[in-house]
């Protein structure tokens, strides 16, 4: 038999045009080559899409989900019109209507409240990617009721973040995988940044770098590292805080990195009951103070020449005392609290754990040095001829931040990269443009919503300390509906979506008129107690009337949250839509590279279903806010100002020169960053394949945070309008403010209620304390642990239906540690029952040992409700898998005085999902299907049975 | 015919699986699958796509292994599986009617799917699974290493790789010439120890797997430093020191 | 392995169809000719060739089957359509001077024994070449196949009552040794598979996935949450004490009834027809065995499953 025995086109033809846009599977936003070819029925199709080579975010690799947008852009659960409802709400029963009658249905309900009381308007938009410009037309429309899923999802990361060193970990920052020495990553993680993270993790495996993993689970990145601390949930934050211990027992902090760009030398007043206790010291000019060295005596911290001392006490004025940060904060870990010996038992990691992992640190900070031949300068003129990098780098998102003891946790984590010397340095953790941007360059949060008015800033925003909360004029009634920025959550940066339909059930702080939603599956998978929240929007009150009065909602495919609208605006895919990934928003930078991306409509809805009659979202947006006449959205003569959000994304200036996209500015199309707005600029994003990239100059790469070649770039491209002094804050100020708060010497008073709790958790200096959840129920009831994680191939995905991703995770069963299995005799395939203090879930079990002992898991939002995503009925989704959430309440245990507090964190609201406690046992009944059930939702089509994709072609 | 090839160009391609980067993220499966879907043969169908029970074929499928030490705890391996293009194919010969066959000049086994009846007896006949019979098409779906790629004009040159291996976020797959014993693929299999899949069947497949690196266990004591601990007055005398010196 | 319908079928009809040709070739007494001679061929005929269709529902493309015939070089079952194919187009002239004329070729005959012979055991070769299944490749699979298709062929011959004996032994004994023999050899193979398991064979998740010099492998999760080709057709999992069950209904069926009415036929003077209730009785105890043979069988796929 020949070499060449066969005929065999090798060069088949592949498609008739490739167009570049950007992934909308996930949160990643990558950069996609959508391959078109003609149909069969004459009209484009896509054949393939793969990741975009030169696209700065994915480098040309796509994940699961990514390769699976065919299936999810030719879905049957894609809605093709918007929809009235005609059933009651829940059945899923409507009526196809036309935009013109949607639109002016819509524009209706929404006039009523803008003119009496804008509050009455609940705006929450969910996995939303356009947060800047639904923002603004909060904003414009005048209601404080405006968030995203931040604060179920990982608020207490970003927020810890900003607020320790102005940076934050995915969209802010990343490691810096091409140098580190040592990579550590905590929790959940696999499902932000996830191309990155992986691309980056392949980095420093080739490298040979170590990777250690702290996460209850062994699977995906635990799987690959190369040491796997399978910690208790809840307890990262004591694990690293001995971690500290340690590393100050062996005099391994930078010392000099601490002096520089830290509050470690700051003055801390001590004076134990005083209206100044724990406040930073200051002069009659209101300057910080520090303790010079040689003196002894008190100077201000940005005095030329002054070497501040980190120990020691100063009498700074008559008969005031005060002490540096670094003293309190040495006193506070080296104490025994935090020894292994101490923590072991409650992290469930071994003491000779804690101590190596903590060796190997140092080791890799302060013997493996990086030095990169780089002059730079900093803020304070200084010249350095080198970049000196501590080379540790950390990665953490949603598994240390669903706790209720999350952003102290988040905040111990960054304590400890900055006392290792390693934020923005070679083989640290680096920021990525715009950031290093901390909180006095943040917008405040805006409330004061008045009739008719816009609000005078944007609604969400990061408060500076007790005075920029929102409270009515009782100094305690919250005036957001979700009670963000009041004494429950006082820095709750991403707003609570997770409480807004309770609370507005419950009319506490107040009842809304109208609750428009985009993209946020409440009534499901979103929300704690599903089963609850769909009651609630169900509810009626004496007269028959919802609860909750009206509610609009958008989506592009019928999912459970379809079903509770009263309208439904139908949105696009997002192979069908204008959108831009902007600096104003959350980013898709690269530390390298400063970018911004579109998304542009590479094939027509039109074309792509018979009688498909969609909008993107944003579009509609702007419609609506021009038939309300909302400022910035009117001309003059009343008329729209843009045509769509294609027009708004190159026309809109959001302050002179500077608009949504940050390429291909001025009428020529040359300036970048800054610059008039140009009529073209989105066919220039095309023409440069779907993005704009701004390298950053060598001498800018490093010390972003204290470095001026990196000040005069970001004012340069727009990213910032002056230099910003970001003094990393050990020790937080703000924090020490609201304990004064809850001690009563300072204005505003913390209710009484709240007192207690907040002198506990707004320790200025990180710190831990158990987890809520724990502390009010009996642990003999519930002696586990029970967490979620979302699969690779479905992280983040609006895809859940997808014909391919559903065959990988169509049912989940409950991982269960094989000791737990034994102790109650469960099996692969059995069937148990799991018990919080809120309810009781029936499951499937699946025996499995890589696991920390007292915990179980699931994969989390495959459960799917009976007929919701044009799925049968029966499928494995609604009878073989389940949500956790049944088990999750959005409120904790009474506690003896009845109170219920929010399941969220103290600080920012961040929904504690990851503190839920339970008991197992084996079901009475050992068949399925999975309970709880429901009634199946109707479907709005009936989906094809089976699927050839690509016949056509071959 | 279906005999093996008996007059071969020596040319071995395949791909090397890194067991220890695989995150497990089915990146490579659902590409793959994307990629031939509309590509070589028939589409890669699936039955009951939105029903109850559905089932497609795929090319390459991601299992995951829980491994457990005697002396460490349990480790998860994710591990992608696909045609191992086998030099001694068993599914080649069995075949009754010669649509399954191995290319002499680069040794991809592959199944002339017109000439196909869908016996099956080739899937039977493979120890590793590699082969699946689309429910729709009824004809047998396997790995073409992407031949409709790794040879494409109309693809840029670096695109001419496996669609799973373009697509890999975790650099877990390579693709390459392992009968050249200098080339790159050839390279990281002597250096990493690169293993066949159950050898005891003979097959000597192409496709190499690199096992997971040793992980460090808990237990492992912290090594003995010559940091001495500090106690609290010890390490005020440690920081008036580091002081001095900047 | 998945215990496809059409495949059982395929098997034991095919064998029995065969076994009785091979019968007819050796030029045992049956009718001379005309009515009896077409009803036995008829019947060999008919269930060779029902075996034959059967199999071609196991297809995917039934209308390219003719392909099948190509590659006798190396595949089994090519080997086996073309055997079949020649085997039957040897008996269609055997048959046509038998019922009409009343001639039974010898030559003819021969070749029609041998060719049966070759398919049955072209038809075991099929399964016993795989090394993916311990259990089917053994020896003793073809001895099997073999002896239980020459098994129903004796009393298929047997039981027209013209063949009454083979030199001076009773055809009744014959069939009963016959049968016997078919079973003691199901027996000896059950007895060798019992042993013969894929981990016997130095197969195991282990060298599956190579990851056994790490610790014991064991699979978390499958590659997708519901079934797939691979787990439908070769991952079939049988209750140990549902198929010794059905073991005890083959052996009962297959073995104990027939050898009862080959004994009856032997000590008593009842008719040598009662031997065709023996072969259906063989017949339903050997659909039994063929699911079994299937269903029991462990492919090297379930290592990864």
């Amino acid at each position: 038999m020949g070499v060449h025995d066969r005929d065999l086109n090798k060069s088949p033809h592949v498609s008739d045009e490739v167009r570049k846009t950007t992934c909308y599977m996930c949160a990643c936003r990558c950069g996609i080559n959508v391959h078109i070819r003609k149909g069969e029925d004459g009209q484009p199709k896509v054949r393939y899409i793969e990741g975009n080579r030169d696209h700065p975010v994915n480098k040309g690799v796509l994940c699961a989900k990514g390769s699976a947008g065919i299936m999810q852009h030719y879905s049957p659960a894609r809605l093709n019109k918007p929809l009235l409802r005609v059933g009651e709400r829940g059945k899923g029963e409507f009526k196809e209507i036309e935009w013109e009658e949607a639109l002016q249905l819509a524009t209706k309900w929404l006039e009523k409240p803008r003119q009496e009381d804008p509050r009455k308007l609940a705006f929450f938009t969910g996995r939303d990617q356009s947060q800047s410009m639904t923002g603004w037309w909060a904003q414009q429309y005048g209601t404080p009721n405006f968030a995203a899923h931040g604060g179920f999802c990982s608020v207490n990361m970003a927020a810890g973040g900003i607020y320790t060193f102005g940076g934050a970990f995915w969209e802010f920052g990343s490691p810096d995988w091409s140098n580190t020495e040592l990579f550590m990553i905590f929790g959940v993680a696999e499902d932000h940044d996830s191309n990155p993270i992986k691309l980056g993790l392949a980095e420093v495996k080739r490298r040979g770098k170590k990777i250690i993993g702290v996460n209850p689970v062994r699977t995906g990145y635990n799987a690959v590292a190369d040491e796997w601390v399978g910690i208790t949930p809840g307890m990262d934050g004591l694990f690293i805080l001995a971690l500290i211990h340690e590393l100050l027992k062996m005099g391994k902090v930078d010392l000099d990195y601490l002096l520089r760009y830290t509050n470690a030398a700051y003055l801390v007043i001590d004076n134990p009951g005083g209206a100044d206790h724990g406040l930073f010291a200051r002069d009659k000019a209101g300057d910080i103070l520090v303790m010079d060295r040689k003196t002894g005596k008190a100077a201000k911290h940005s005095k030329k020449g002054v070497k501040p001392a980190l120990q020691g006490e100063c009498k700074y004025a008559r008969g005031k005392v005060a002490r540096p940060v670094f003293q309190l904060l040495a006193e506070k870990y080296m104490s025994d609290d935090f020894s292994p010996e101490n923590v072991t038992e409650r992290t469930g990691v071994p003491v000779s754990q804690i101590k190596r992992i903590a060796q190997d640190l140092a080791e890799a900070a302060f013997e493996k040095e990086i030095v990169i031949d780089q002059p730079w300068v900093d803020m304070k003129g200084e010249k350095h001829d080198k970049m000196i990098g501590r080379p540790v780098s950390f990665h953490a998102m949603r598994g240390i931040s669903a706790h209720s003891n999350g952003f102290q946790t988040c905040r111990a984590l960054h304590l400890l990269q900055i006392l290792l010397g390693s934020i923005d340095c070679p083989g640290g953790f680096r920021f990525k443009p715009p950031y290093p941007r901390p909180v006095p360059a943040q917008p405040k949060p805006h409330g004061f919503a008045v009739a008719g008015k816009p609000l005078a800033g944007p609604p969400l925003g990061m408060p500076r300390g007790p005075e920029d909360l929102l409270l009515e004029e009782d100094g305690v009634t919250p005036q957001r509906i979700d009670r963000a920025y009041s004494w429950d959550a006082p820095l709750s940066a991403h707003g609570m979506m997770h409480m807004v339909i309770s609370n507005a059930h419950a009319g506490d702080p107040y009842h809304v008129d109208v609750l428009f939603m985009y993209m946020a599956n409440m009534s499901w998978n979103s929300s704690m107690n599903s089963r609850g929240v769909m009651q609630m929007l169900e509810d009626k009150d004496e007269n028959g009337d919802y609860v909750i009065p009206k509610i609009i909602y958008s989506d592009a495919y019928n999912s459970e949250m379809v079903a509770y609208a009263d309208l439904v605006l139908p949105d696009t895919t997002y192979l069908e839509r204008h959108d831009c990934i902007s600096l104003l928003d959350r980013p898709i930078c690269e530390p390298d590279v400063m970018a911004d991306s579109i998304r542009w409509p590479v094939v027509d809805p039109a074309t792509q279903a018979e009688g498909r009659d969609v909008r993107g979202f944003q579009s509609v947006l702007i419609e609506l806010g021009a038939r309300l006449g909302l400022p910035g959205m009117t001309n003059e003569d009343g008329t729209a100002k843009f045509k769509d959000y294609a027009d708004y994304m190159a026309n809109h200036e959001r302050k002179p020169g500077v608009g949504p996209l940050a390429g291909f500015r001025g009428k020529d199309g040359k300036s970048h960053g800054r610059g008039e707005p140009n009529p073209n600029q989105i066919d220039a994003y095309i023409e440069n394949g779907g993005f704009f990239e701004a390298h950053v100059p060598e001498n800018a790469k490093y010390f972003k945070h204290a470095n001026q070649h990196w000040q005069d770039w970001a004012v340069e491209m727009g990213l910032q309008d002056g230099p910003v002094e970001n003094v990393f804050n050990l020790y937080h100020e703000a924090l020490a403010k609201f304990q004064l708060c809850a001690d009563g010497k300072m204005e505003p008073v913390a209710p009484e209620t709240h007192k207690e709790r907040i002198k506990t958790c707004f320790d200025p200096l990180p710190t831990w304390y158990p987890p809520f959840e724990g502390e009010g129920i009996d642990e003999a009831d519930y002696p586990y642990h029970a967490l979620t994680q979302r699969p690779a191939a479905m992280y983040h995905s609006w895809g859940s239906q997808n014909a391919w991703l559903r065959q990988i995770h169509g049912a989940n069963p409950l991982y269960v540690p094989g000791a737990i299995c034994e102790a109650v005799g469960l099996e692969d395939g059995d069937w148990a029952e799991i018990s919080s203090h809120h309810g009781a879930i029936k499951v499937p079990v699946k025996r499995m040992d890589a696991v920390n002992v007292n915990t179980m898991w699931t994969w989390n939002a495959i459960g799917k409700r009976s007929g919701a995503w044009n799925l049968d009925p029966d499928a494995p989704e609604a009878k073989k898998g389940f949500l956790l959430n049944h088990l999750i309440h959005e409120l904790l245990p009474p506690k003896s005085d009845g109170m219920r507090w929010s399941n969220s964190d103290p600080v920012t609201g961040q929904a504690a999902w990851f503190d839920l406690r339970v008991n197992i046992k084996k079901a009475s009944d050992q068949t399925g299907p999975t309970a709880p059930q429901f009634p199946a939702q109707k479907k709005t089509k009936v989906a094809p049975v089976n699927i050839e994709y690509g016949k056509e072609w071959n | 015919m279906t005999s093996l090839p008996t007059e071969t160009t020596g040319k071995k391609l395949g791909l090397v699986i890194d067991l220890d980067t695989c995150v497990g993220c089915h990146a490579c499966v659902v590409n793959c699958k994307e990629w031939n879907t509309g590509g070589y043969g028939a589409p890669l169908s699936d039955l009951d796509a939105y029903g109850a029970d559905p089932v497609g074929s795929w090319l390459n499928r991601i299992h995951t292994f829980e491994v457990t030490p005697e002396d460490a705890p349990a480790q998860i391996v994710h591990f992608p599986k696909s045609c191992l293009h086998c030099d001694d194919a068993p599914c080649v010969t069995v075949c009754p009617t010669g649509a399954s066959y191995k290319r002499g000049e680069d040794g991809i086994v592959l199944v002339d799917e017109d000439m196909c009846i869908g016996c099956g007896l080739c899937a039977w006949a493979c120890p590793y699974g590699a082969r699946e019979m689309d429910p729709v098409e009824n004809v047998m779906k396997k790995c073409t290493l992407c031949v409709d790629r790794i040879y494409n004009d109309n693809l840029p040159e670096e695109d001419r790789v496996p669609a799973c291996v373009r697509t890999c976020p975790a650099e877990a797959r390579h693709f390459g010439d392992l009968g050249d014993p200098n080339s790159d693929v050839s390279k990281l299999v002597a250096e990493r120890g690169g293993m066949d899949l159950m050898p005891e069947q003979g097959t000597k497949p192409v496709n190499k797997y690199l096992p997971p690196r040793p992980k460090t266990a808990a237990a492992v004591e912290p090594k003995e430093t010559k940091t001495k601990k500090l106690d609290s007055k010890g390490f005020l005398g440690w920081l008036d020191k580091t002081l001095e010196k900047l | 392995m998945h215990p496809a319908l059409s495949v059982i079928f395929f098997t034991v009809t095919s064998g029995a169809g065969f076994g009785f040709l091979a019968m007819i070739g050796l030029g045992v007494p049956l009718p001379e000719s005309g009515i009896g001679a077409f009803v036995a061929c008829l019947i060999a005929g008919g269930l060779a060739v029902a075996g034959l269709i059967s199999s071609t529902f196991h297809l995917g493309h039934p209308e390219r089957a003719w392909r099948a015939f190509s590659q006798w070089r190396s595949s089994w079952l090519s080997r086996e359509g073309v055997l079949a194919v020649f085997t039957l187009l040897v008996f269609a002239l055997y048959a046509f001077g038998w019922v009409f004329y009343g001639v039974r070729s010898s030559a003819l005959g021969i070749l029609l024994f041998l060719g049966s012979v070759a398919t049955v055991f072209a038809t075991a070769m099929i399964y016993a070449q795989l090394k993916t299944v311990p259990s089917w490749n053994n020896t003793l699979t073809p001895v099997c196949y073999l002896l239980f298709a020459l098994a129903s062929g004796v009393l298929l011959a047997g039981s027209f009552g013209f063949w009454k004996e083979v030199g001076s032994i009773s055809i009744a004994l014959v069939a009963l040794v016959a049968v016997g023999a078919a079973w003691v050899c199901k027996l000896l193979w059950w007895n060798s598979v019992a042993n013969d398991t894929l981990a016997a064979r130095g197969s195991s998740p282990d060298t599956a996935t190579g990851l056994g010099f790490i610790g014991k492998v064991r699979l978390l999760e499958k590659p997708h949450s519901g079934e797939n080709y691979l787990t439908k057709e070769m991952v079939h999992q049988v209750g140990r004490k549902h198929a010794n069950k059905l073991r005890m209904i083959s052996l009962f069926l297959g073995a104990i009834i027939p050898l009862a009415l080959c004994l009856i036929v032997l000590v008593t003077s009842a008719p040598n027809h009662l031997l065709a209730l023996a072969f259906v009785s063989l017949l339903a105890g050997l659909f039994v065995e063929r699911w079994l043979f299937f269903a029991e069988a462990k492919h090297a796929v379930s290592l990864y499953y």
